[in-house]
Order: structure tokens, then sequence, then C-alpha cells
């Protein structure tokens, strides 16, 4: 079984897997980053969502040939010690979960789409993240925390 | 009376899930289960003080009563640590906060020195389950209850030290105040060292709604933290040490039989563990892939049966009726709607199918399941953990005292997730390998192995006076469910049935249960009754109406909607509501029809909702708006495909559930009523959207839709929502 470096949340792991193996189960059972979620397996739900170089991607398609010694940022990565990344106070100010099992993939895309487009349209914001699904129906407060973090939302919510 | 007499009593039909017989019944014993928890205060229920819910199901088993048990509530330790228990669970809908608000409020202590044990069957206090809409109308009233004895006999105790009077003494922020005497104690104070066991009084004060000061109020999830940096750990996050990972090889259809099994390429894998127990066949192993890699080196033939395709879905539930058992809830009638049809000025008759829908809740059904000795422990996503342990201790023999539940909060359920399967899989190959295995379903095992929201054809015949008064109502179900089934309109000639059909598909309860399909009928039929007699179909519900706390959101809700306002050109507005597990709704709907193109856009939702006393307005909100966009693709998009055995659309690029695209602006109209015990509002809310969303398009564009989803027959003619 060939053996991978993998650069994740800034630091180097060794990990021995077939070079097909999703990304998404390297990190939730050999690196024990269980933050990323298993949804779907078919880069449908986004719940998976993870960054590479910068860039959102569905982990559960990424094979770990191709991801190795890249930039990998997991929802792990995102908080300074105990001071959490704008996006993730964002969520948390607008209330933007129910059961939050999409959250994880929902603040990675949004990085992701902040990342590129600091102030995004409404309709830069529905595009980019209609690959994520939130069963629970969270969608308008989402849009909401993605606005605030965006800066585009000053005013506390009443 | 055992478990399953008794659940056939109180619950509804469609929760089949729950009905079907259970292969052993066990007599239960849970002597030992009282529980050190350290000195301090302790308050505990007897079973008879607890409401139904909560104790008799539970506490008799094969007939006959077992001795009254103590359940532990609430714990205040002498760091002036609380812990409360409860057997509900978490799954998205937010009680997590709202019953620790409830806590607080009624005990007067900062939010945060609160940690509130869900779920975990050898800690909490029985529960029948987390469904129902029952958490906050039972569940919010017991944690009061119990908060209040506690804050009482804290009061007392000050007064007894200070020797006061305890009517001078009141508590705030943890402590009891004197301010008479400019003395306070902190609850840790007053228990340091004690043992003190108050027993929840029959009767007790309660702090009524209108003087609460943090019930009421938005508070933020109490551990949003954890969610937000990925911390929280679901059932399918838990790990534990050596564990392995299972995958359970699936028969190519339902109703399957295993013939035979070649299991000698995954016999060779080092490390694999096989399991072939009966129809039970699967593989244990040190990662997912492996265990993945072994499942598909087994070779199973299995044999079954020819079965029926979605497209004849409605013809095989009318003519797959099962024989009408005595005594059950499955009718209504008053009056008599024979003459009353011979005399009808109008006579509407029209048939509404429903589609099986899929719960697909984002995180798959998860177990981990460890054997220590004899005993086992098991941590899955079940809004059942009690149900779940029974399922286990039946299906391997043994007490159910030896068999510990836990269930972290869960990524969601809406009804889906009240069956053991995982956790029964998950401990069998356990039990194989000698080690602690995980299994988490795939979504193609979710969307094909879990059960479905259950189909129904829905027949309505009614009859209509020139001024609009309904006079007979006649309505069947068949397969969909009772919830919901009862009209509130008045009319005075009734004949409501409910006819249970041997279902094709596995089915059981979903979010709503059949009120869903029950709302989509009548609510779509009052529109065609309104048409016949030249109605605005608002007017013509307010006139057969007479219910207050309905007649408010349908009010209230169009004056905030500008029902009465012109619409735009190709715009139209649609309306449905109802009465739902205690909560009232009205759903207003606005539609635009591009001109020339056949496109649909839903502009605006907005839902009125009264549910008494609001608890958390913004938990409130996120349950109305949710449930509404969950209904969405219901009404538009959802239903499963079948035939012979398989499930033919089982992953999300088959399954159009809602995403961003899809939701329109949306509004949550709150009625609160302080005046009003807050009663539940997660499932409520999802009745209005389908018959309103459908109203709205014929209002547009002249074209009754009468099937759920809508999407189909919508293009069928032409048209496209987008």
């Amino acid at each position: 079984m060939p053996r991978y470096e993998l650069w994740v949340n800034g630091q180097t792991h060794s990990v021995d897997a077939e070079p097909e193996t999703s990304l998404l189960f390297i990190l939730r059972e050999q690196l024990g980053l269980t933050g990323t979620k298993y949804g779907c397996g078919e880069a449908q739900c986004g719940a998976c969502t993870v960054l590479i170089s910068g860039h959102a991607k569905r982990s559960c398609r990424a094979q770990i040939s191709l991801v190795a010694g890249k930039e990998i940022t997991t929802i792990e990565g995102l908080a300074q010690g105990e001071k959490l990344h704008p996006v993730q106070q964002a969520f948390l100010e607008e209330g933007a979960m129910q059961c939050a099992f999409c959250t994880s993939g929902m603040i990675m895309s949004t990085v992701s789409l902040l990342n590129e487009k600091p102030h995004p349209a409404e309709q830069d914001i529905l595009e980019s993240m209609d690959g994520n699904i939130c069963r629970c129906g969270t969608y308008p407060r989402i849009m909401a925390a993605i606005r605030r973090a965006s800066g585009l939302v000053k005013e506390q919510r009443p | 009376m055992t478990q399953r007499t008794l659940l056939k009593q109180t619950v509804e039909p469609e929760r089949y899930e729950l009905l079907k017989e259970p292969p052993v019944l066990f007599e239960s014993d849970r002597r030992g289960f009282f529980r050190f928890l350290g000195t301090g205060l302790v308050v505990i229920c007897s079973a008879k003080t607890v409401a139904w819910q909560e104790s008799g199901a539970g506490r008799r088993r094969g007939g006959q009563e077992l001795p009254q048990e103590i359940d532990a509530w609430l714990h205040i330790g002498e760091k002036g640590e609380i812990t409360a228990f409860t057997g509900k669970v978490e799954v998205g809908q937010n009680i997590r906060t709202s019953l620790t608000q409830a806590i607080a409020e009624e005990l007067r202590v900062p939010v945060e020195s609160i940690e509130l044990v869900m779920g975990d069957t050898k800690l909490v206090p029985y529960d029948i389950g987390t469904f129902g809409s029952l958490t906050t109308p039972v569940m919010n009233l017991q944690l009061r209850r119990v908060s209040g004895a506690a804050r009482d006999v804290l009061i007392a105790m000050a007064a007894k030290q200070w020797s006061v009077d305890a009517a001078r003494l009141t508590a705030t922020d943890g402590k009891v105040e004197d301010t008479q005497g400019k003395r306070s104690a902190m609850y840790s104070e007053l228990v340091k060292g004690q043992q003190i066991t108050q027993v929840l009084p029959a009767e007790d004060p309660l702090i009524p709604p209108s003087k609460w000061t943090v019930a009421g109020k938005t508070i933020p999830k109490v551990d949003g933290r954890d969610f937000v940096t990925g911390r929280h750990q679901y059932p399918s996050d838990i790990t534990r040490p050596g564990m392995l990972y299972g995958k359970i090889v699936r028969p190519g259809a339902f109703n399957a039989t295993l013939i035979s099994a070649d299991t000698k390429a995954a016999e060779a894998m080092p490390g694999v563990t096989i399991v072939r127990d009966g129809n039970f066949l699967g593989v244990a192993a040190a990662s997912s892939a492996e265990a993945e890699k072994a499942a598909a080196a087994i070779h199973a033939d299995w044999k079954a049966e020819p079965q029926t395709t979605s497209k004849e879905l409605f013809e095989y539930l009318k003519n797959h009726q099962e024989k009408p058992e005595e005594g059950d809830n499955y009718r209504f009638g008053s009056g008599d709607v024979v003459p009353a049809f011979a005399a009808a000025t109008h006579k509407v008759s029209a048939t509404y199918n429903i589609n099986y829908i899929a719960h697909a809740p984002l995180e798959p059904r998860a177990a981990v399941a460890e054997w220590t000795g004899d005993q086992l422990t098991v941590w899955t996503g079940t809004q059942r953990p009690f149900g779940v342990r029974s399922e286990l201790g039946s299906a391997f023999k043994m007490p159910e005292d030896k068999v510990r539940v836990l269930m972290p909060d869960t990524g969601s359920g809406y009804g889906g997730k009240h069956a053991g399967d995982a956790a029964l899989e998950a401990a069998r190959l356990a039990r194989a390998a000698k080690k602690p295995v995980k299994v988490v379903w795939t979504r193609e095992e979710e969307f094909t192995w879990a059960y479905f929201r259950p189909a129904g054809v829905i027949e309505i015949t009614s009859a209509v006076n020139a001024d609009g008064s309904v006079t007979a109502w006649e309505f069947h179900n068949y397969n969909s469910g009772t919830a919901g089934f009862r009209t509130y309109y008045d009319v005075p000639n009734q004949k409501i049935e409910f006819h249970a059909v041997n279902s094709p598909l596995r089915q059981g309860s979903y979010r709503g249960l059949a009120a869903t399909a029950n709302h989509f009928a009548r609510e779509v039929h009052m529109d065609e009754m309104a048409g016949a007699v030249k109605m605005d179909p608002l007017e013509f519900r307010l006139k057969n109406l007479k219910e207050d706390r309905l007649r408010a959101v349908f009010e209230q809700g169009g004056k905030q909607f500008g029902w009465s306002k012109p619409r735009a050109a190709n715009h139209g507005s649609g309306v449905g509501g109802g009465f739902e597990k205690r909560g009232y709704v009205a759903t207003f709907v606005e539609v635009a029809l591009k001109p020339g193109t056949g496109e649909i856009k839903i502009q605006r939702v907005l839902t009125a909702f009264d549910c008494g006393a609001v608890v958390n307005p913004d938990g409130l909100r996120n349950q109305i708006i949710g449930a509404n966009i969950m209904g969405l693709g219901g009404a538009l998009f959802e239903a499963i495909e079948f035939s012979n055995g398989r499930i033919l659309n089982n992953v999300f690029s088959k399954y159009r559930v809602p995403r961003f695209q899809d939701v329109p602006a949306m509004e949550a109209l709150l009625i609160d009523r302080k005046d009003k015990e807050p009663v539940g509002a997660g499932e409520a809310p999802i009745v209005g959207i389908a018959p309103a969303i459908a109203n709205a398009i014929y209002a547009v564009t002249g074209e009754r839709l009468r099937t759920l989803p809508m999407g189909p027959q919508l293009a069928a003619k032409g048209f496209l929502v987008c």
C-alpha cells in the first residue's frame, strides 16, 4: 500500500492508503478529524467540503493520490486557538444551524466563496452554495450568516 | 396493558415502525438503577407524578406493572453544578437550548451553569421517544416543575438556616436572597455536605409565561460553538479503542431471502470478520475501505418475489386494503351525509394522490456498538433510545438493564430515526468480531433500507350551499394515515374514514405524519368548493370556521401577507392551513408566472403560527421556516421511485431536495399566546405549504394540482417551477 504525505491544517501526516481512497475517509478514520462529514459520497450534498489550496472541494470525491502534498484545511483548522474564524462567528451569531450536520460544509464553502469574492452578490451566494444541502431548511439563516461574514451586514439582528 | 396495546391506543396508525410486533418481550429489570450523583440536592419523581408519556408505557411489560420506580430529574451539586436529565433527544429542533431555558427560568440560574443529559438510557428517566411534538408540552413542563420544586427546597433551606419566613426570600442568579436581612446564600453553599432528596409535589406553582425572563427570549444554541468548530461528536463520529468498521451486504430487492453466500475471497482478507445469521450478512474490518472491499468480494444469492412499481402505486393502494381492526380510531362521523348530498346545491368530488417520500436526514443512520462481557453499549442516532434498547434486548435475548443506549445530538431525524437498524447491525458485528464496530449507512442505504412517509390516496366529496356554507363532507384516506384527517371546519354532516393498506414499501413516521397529506387534500378541496360558489378562498374558510385560534392565524396571517391587496399581473396567491399537534397554522404563498415561458416562481411564503406561549422566538422561527422549506420538497419534487423491490432514485443526484436556489422569501408570524401553555412546533408548520402552493398555482394558471409532488404534473402541462 503506498504512503502519502498529507498537509492538513498546517501539519503533515504520513498515511498508508490505496491511491483511490477518498480524502474524507482518511480525514475521519486515520487522522481523527471527524468535523468533516459524510452525507452522500457523490459530491451532491457538500457536507464533506474542505479547502484544498484555499478552494472548496468535496473530500468524498477527492482521491488521496491527487491531494497529497497540497494545502488542506478542514473545519478544525479554521479557528486560531479560541478565536473563531469570522465565518464561524457569523454562523453562531445568526443561529444559522439546526441539527448542524451540514454546518462544517456550509462554513468551508463560505470561506472559499469569500476568499474568491469578499463581497458576493446575492446570486453569487446562491450559485456557489447550491451544492450544499441543509435538510433542516436553514437556508435563509445561512444566507444571512454569509452576508454578515462578508461585512455587508454590520447591524445586529433584532 | 402491553406497550404495544398502549401505543396502539395513543399513536397514529401511520407510525408503523412503532406498532409492528416486537420479536420478543422481556421482563425489564431496572433494579440498581438509582445512581450515585454525589452530595447535594436531587429532585425525584415517582412514576405517578409524571405525565403518561414519560411513565406508563415503559414501566409495564407483558401485562404486569413493575414496581414503582424512582427517577432523578435534577441534581444540584455542592460546587453549584446543575445537571438535569431527560430522555428526549436533540435532532436539530433545538430542544437542548429551549429545555435548558425552561430549567434556568424556574431554578433562577444562568443558562451556562446547566448541563442537560439527554437520551442516555443508563442515566435518564424512561421516555417513550422524541416524536409527536411532545417535548415542549410535556418535557418542558416537566423540567419547569422539577426546577421549581428544587428552587422551593433551596428557599426553604435558607429560611430555616436564617430562621425567617420563606415568603420573604427570593431566588435569583443561583442564590437565595433575603433583601430585608441583606444576606444571600449560593445554592452550592446551601446544599454543601447534604444529601437531600425532594419528591416532586403533585401540585406546584409555576412561573406563568407572562412573567418569564429567560424562557420566552431568544438565546443562542447552548453548545453552538461545538458545531461551528466541528468539535461536536455525532453518532457517526464516535470512535472507540480498537474499533472496526462494519459493512452490510444488502439484498438486491426488498423482502428477499438469502439463499447462499460465497465468502471465501472475503475470508482470505486479513483482519476481516464475516457474519452470516439468517438474512443478515455483514463484515467488519479495520477501515471502511477494507470493509467495503470485503463486502464487495462476497457473492450472495437472494430470492425475492416479483413486486409492484411506483407507476402503479395509486391503483395498488386502492386495491390492497387490509381488513379493518376492531376498536380502532380509523373513522369519524356526525349527522348523515347521504341526505345532505341529495339536497346539495353544489357537490364537489376529487381524488388526491400522495407519493412516498424519504426523510433523507443529512446524517445517515449510524451506530457504534461495544460489548464488555455481557454488557452492550451502543451510541446511535435515534429518536427512541429506550425503544432501541428494547430492540437490542430482544434481538440478543438479554435483559434491558444490560444494554445501554446513548444518543449524542444527531444529524436530524424528521421522524425517520425511530428504529434501531444500524444499532442492531453494529451490535451483531461487534459480538462476532469481539471488538467495537461502527456502522454508518451509505446514502444509497439510507434511501433504500430506512422507511418512507406513507403514500396515499384521498377521496373527498363535499356539498356546499350557494351562500358558501359546507353542509356535507365525506373523506376517505387510503394508507396515508389518520393524523389531521378530521376536518376543523364546521360541517354538520361528516363521514371520515382511514383505510389501512398492505404497503408495498416499508413505511412509518415522518414529520407531521399524514397531516401533510390530509391537509393538502382538504385545503385544496376547500379552494375547489370556494370556486364552485365563487367565493374568495380565505373568506370561504372563515365562513365555515368557528375555532378562534385557527381563525386568528388565518386572519392575522392574511393581513400580514396582504391577502386582500390586488396582485400584480401574472401573480397569484394561495392559502392553506389547519390544526395539528396542538398548533394552529396558516400558510400564504405568492407565485409568479413568467409570461410565454411556463416558468413559475414561488415569490414568497408567510406562515402564521400559534403554539401557545413562545419559549424561544428565534428557535421557533427556525422551526417554522425550516418546516416550510422541507415541505417545499414534498410539495414540488420529492417522490420515491421503485420497481420490483428496488429503489430507482436512491441518491441525491436523482432525488431532488430543496436547495438554496429553491427558497423563496420566507416569513414567520408568531402568535405569542402568553395565556396558553406552550406546545410543540416541529411538525405543524409543515402542513400548510403544499396546499397553499397548489392553490396559488391554480390562481395563476387555472391548473388544479391534486398530486404530491406537483412538479411532474406541472411539467406534463408545460409548466416548470424554478
